[in-house]
């Protein structure tokens, strides 16, 4: 296999000559690039090497700033917090958001916290800590250099947003405080009572209106990213749709920066808000820029289970319920007898039993697996079979119910308000589901795609946290992005590039804006006979069924066929209701479920491609004799990153390989 | 199991239907069947909607977004109030288990001038952003944070801000108001940056400003009823406007800016 060649120099990133790979069963066939990809990160020491590259920057002088347009496409942590910090600076920039404000981007549902290395605790984190935590969470699947400089802007992130206004949490006296996470020793994590997201996002979305109010940018709501401009090779501007009018317009600028969140909602449920989509990420893969590890997706253990076919999202729980609920399921299969009537010994606290010394505070992936294999096995509880109890009981009895509604009184609060049960007085009802996606768009260490011109910030990126990331750093990281890298690296591409004025008549705007016109045209065309929903749900069965959270070969090679019938299926046979020149939501989501049946073989590819288990992609054939994930370092220490051939036609791999030198690689185990 | 077993019911909807913000709109009355009493209400709208479109209909348009109660999209009004019947709880939040077989349900968009409709049950909230463009920030470009810990803030202080910083922004203290006013909307984040040393500054010039472009934006004068702070799905309290109030006398009377 190529990767066990790697050669020392990274060559061009543009030219390169491919390999065949050929694997004796067809699907698996896999064409690899010849050169590896090339992070371009600094050298030497690791501490030194943000410092390093900033010197190296190139930078645009504060009265030449006015005169360049930047597009941010998304207006989440990491595109609020970007369009603010790039007008402060001077630039032109455009904001587009697909919401009616771009205060309710889905950065907004995150409860838990921030993490930072201020160490205000005193408790032994530093930044090399919070890097490592970060690494290993990651199962040595993210780039170094990235993490590493995600460590050390997080102490600024804090100050930042302390001075906007945000409320983080305090102690009596006045200071910062700060809880434990998943993953750390340390208690690194800052927050807002459960609504972090919420206040983070408020913070860049009030610095943004600022400078709305300015004059430094102009927003754009209600409109669609539909497609990526691309002139002489360099990200030139967008297609968008205006979801009120109808209307297409394109939109012309220096660079583009796409903020456009994950693509959870592949799987159809997840806890994502129901407009997070890959469209705007997928068209610029179609336009060339390279989908980078897309396998690596996260599901979260304490979720409410679904109550029937009518669900249309899931809600998440904060993990921090598994410090005093207790999972089990009956020792019988199929025993429906109420909680209250099974005794404790025909009780199976499954977790406890496979993992005494963690428990219930297994990891996240750990414990989804635990979850999802005893229902599969038939032990599952509630109306579908398809829950565990979370079992609060041994807690209340031991500590008293007041001490554990100051605790988790809001949780349980919304637990019954969702599923009309009293968790004081009947366990709780959980079980697994997606919600967070760590692959996305390859990028460089600059946060620049393949595509020059063209960054990607955010989740929509693939580039710190690995296989798997651990709980307070999606947060970190979106504003990291957005308010301390991109003002940096954006400026560089312009110096360098030289880029110069050019305007919408060039023929890539047309066509591209015809592009955009014709698929919602042809959509609209084919009047068959099921419902976009119809589909969304028919993919995420797939995909939660054969990509989900244990995948194997077969399941992988029938989930790729099953996606491309149905994808078929769809063009043949969705009914759109509705013209294309008004608002129209079911027209929208058309579109969007068009584009995750292209984009979902291209995930299921690449978990069948990554032969090893890590993080959250989970290989049946690769684990322990205890279920654990095997990981396979010597062939696997890479990220994937696709390169669009066109539909049907396979993508090309290239290979960015990992090398870990301040964190070396080491098992992840919580026996 | 313990909850009350699910049921099904059958409902009489009667929803706005609206084309577009210059066509005239009505109520349109829709039978649904089957509901489970597990659905939320954003649910059992997308059982109608996928009715309709199997009926050739265009599907009624309503905004929504996170259905987790936080991101402040969705906002409709359930037989006359809005987000419907409990408290503290957005529309996504809602769930059928409140309403009984053979009910009529009357389905409205939030109405005020300010919020002009968009289509059926969506309407144009911009005048709230617009508003916070107008002065609801702290003046502080990216970089020019000073440490973190440098200014103390007393626990309980931190606590009012962020009662007050908590709202989702989703117009429901607007719609259930018998004058449009938006003075709970203004008054929770005058109130978030005033109690925070962050926010000293520019106190006198965010509250006239912000006053100022709600006033201008046609949202209507407060009358003390109280009816915003019991359709606030963020428990937002009555005692910002009262807050409101003092910052903005006092701003008038002394503000030298």
């Amino acid at each position: 296999m190529q990767s066990k060649n790697i050669p020392e120099q990274y060559g061009a990133r543009f030219d390169f000559f491919e390999s065949i790979y050929l694997d004796l069963q067809g699907e698996k066939m896999v064409t690899v690039a010849d050169t590896p990809l090339d992070g371009r990160c600094p050298d030497g020491n690791i501490a030194s090497r943000w410092d390093q590259r900033k010197r190296d920057l190139k930078l645009v002088a504060p009265n030449n700033k006015r005169k360049y347009t930047v597009i941010v496409v998304g207006t989440g942590l990491a595109g609020g917090s970007a369009a603010a910090s790039l007008a402060e600076l001077g630039y032109n920039v455009l904001s587009f958001c697909i919401q009616d404000s771009p205060r309710r981007a889905h950065s907004i549902a995150a409860q838990g916290g921030i993490n930072a290395a201020k160490n205000y605790q005193n408790d032994g984190d530093s930044v090399w800590r919070l890097f490592y935590d970060t690494v290993k969470g990651g199962e040595w699947r993210a780039r170094e250099s990235n993490v590493y400089r995600l460590a050390t802007l997080s102490t600024s992130i804090i100050d930042q947003c302390v001075a906007q206004g945000v409320p983080f949490a305090r102690e009596y006296g006045g200071t910062l405080t700060n809880r434990s996470f998943g993953g750390a020793q340390v208690s690194r994590t800052f927050y807002c009572g459960g609504q972090t997201g919420q206040q983070l996002l408020l913070g860049a979305y009030q610095a943004m209106m600022r400078q709305v109010s300015g004059g430094g940018i102009k927003l754009f709501t209600r409109r669609e990213m539909l497609d990526l401009v691309v002139v002489d090779g360099i990200a030139r501007g967008i297609v968008t749709r205006d979801l009120v009018t109808g209307k297409y317009e394109t939109f012309v600028s220096d660079a583009v920066v796409l903020c456009t969140g994950g693509y959870g909602n592949a799987y159809y449920l997840s806890t994502m808000a129901k407009t997070c989509n890959v469209t705007a990420a997928w068209r610029c893969h179609k336009r060339g820029a390279y989908f980078a590890n897309p396998c690596f997706t996260q599901i979260h253990p304490t979720c409410i289970p679904v109550s029937g076919d009518h669900q249309s999202k899931l809600t998440l729980m904060s993990e921090s319920l598994r410090n005093d609920g207790r999972v089990w399921v009956p020792k019988t299969k199929g025993d429906v007898r109420s909680p209250d009537q099974i005794p404790e010994d025909e009780r199976d606290y499954y977790l406890e039993r496979r993992y005494p010394s963690y428990g219930n505070l297994a990891p996240r992936d750990v414990s989804s697996r635990a979850a999802k294999e005893r229902c599969d096995a038939g032990f599952g509880v509630g109306p579908s079979g398809m829950s565990v109890y979370l079992d609060f009981s041994k807690a209340i009895k031991e500590d008293g119910e007041s001490v554990i509604r100051e605790k988790y009184g809001n949780l349980f609060h919304m637990y019954e308000r969702i599923t009309d049960e009293n968790p004081y007085k009947v366990p709780m009802r959980i079980y697994p589901a997606v919600h967070y996606t760590m692959g996305g768009l390859w990028v460089d260490y600059n946060l620049q795609s393949n595509l020059p011109g063209l960054y990607v910030l955010g989740e929509a990126n693939f580039s710190d946290h690995g296989a798997n990331r651990l709980g307070a750093s999606a947060l970190m990281q979106g504003l990291a992005d957005g308010y301390f890298v991109i003002p940096y690296t954006v400026g560089d591409h312009i110096a360098t590039r030289k880029v110069k004025p050019i305007s919408a008549d060039r023929p890539e705007f047309h066509e591209a804006l015809e592009a955009a016109k014709s698929r919602t045209a042809a959509i609209l065309n084919v009047k068959g006979t099921h419902s976009t929903e119809h589909f969304h749900r028919a993919l995420g069965k797939i995909m939660w069924d054969h990509v989900g959270m244990a995948r194997n070969e077969k399941g992988l090679l029938h989930a790729i066929e099953q996606i491309k019938s149905l994808r078929e299926q769809f063009w043949h046979d969705v009914k759109v209701v509705g013209s294309g020149e008004t608002l129209n939501q079911n027209l929208e989501h058309a579109g969007r479920v068009a584009d995750f049946l292209e984009f979902a073989e291209l995930l299921a590819r690449d978990a069948l491609y990554r032969d090893e288990s890590c993080g959250g992609h989970f290989r049946e054939e690769h684990q322990t004799e205890e279920g654990e994930c095997e990981r396979n370092d010597a062939d696997f220490s890479y990220v994937s990153a696709w390169e669009y051939q066109g539909i049907g036609t396979e993508s090309i791999l290239h290979k960015e390989p990992l090398t870990f030198v301040d964190a070396p690689f080491g098992v992840r185990s919580y026996k | 199991m313990n909850h009350a077993a699910s049921k099904n019911l059958n409902l009489t909807l009667k929803i706005w239907r609206q084309a577009g913000p210059k066509q005239s709109g009505g109520l349109k009355t829709y039978q649904v069947s089957g509901i489970s009493t597990d659905m939320s209400f954003l649910e059992m709208l997308d059982v109608l909607n996928e009715q309709l479109i199997a009926s050739g209909e265009e599907p009624v348009a309503f905004d929504h977004d996170c259905r987790e109660g936080i991101c402040g999209t969705c906002g409709v009004v359930i037989n006359g109030q809005a987000h419907g019947p409990d408290s503290g709880t957005t529309t996504c939040q809602l769930h059928m288990r409140r309403f009984h077989d053979g009910d009529t349900i009357v389905i409205e968009p939030w109405l005020a001038k300010a919020f002009p409709i968009v289509r059926d049950l969506i309407v144009d909230r911009s005048a709230f952003d617009r508003i916070i463009q107008a002065g609801g920030f702290v003046s502080v470009n990216t970089g020019n944070a000073p440490e973190a810990n440098t200014t103390l803030v007393p626990h309980h202080v931190q606590q009012d801000a962020m009662n007050a910083a908590a709202c989702i922004g989703c117009g429901a203290c607007v719609a259930s108001c018998k004058n449009a006013s938006a003075m709970l909307f203004v008054s929770a984040k005058v109130s978030h940056l005033a109690s925070l040393p962050q926010g000293q500054a520019e106190r006198s010039k965010r509250v006239l400003n912000m006053v100022a472009t709600m006033d201008a934006e046609h949202f209507g004068n407060c009358t003390n009823t109280g009816e915003c702070e019991a359709a606030c799905p963020a428990k937002i309290k009555l005692t910002n406007i009262a807050q409101l109030n003092r910052e903005y006398m006092k701003a008038a009377l002394l503000s030298k800016e």
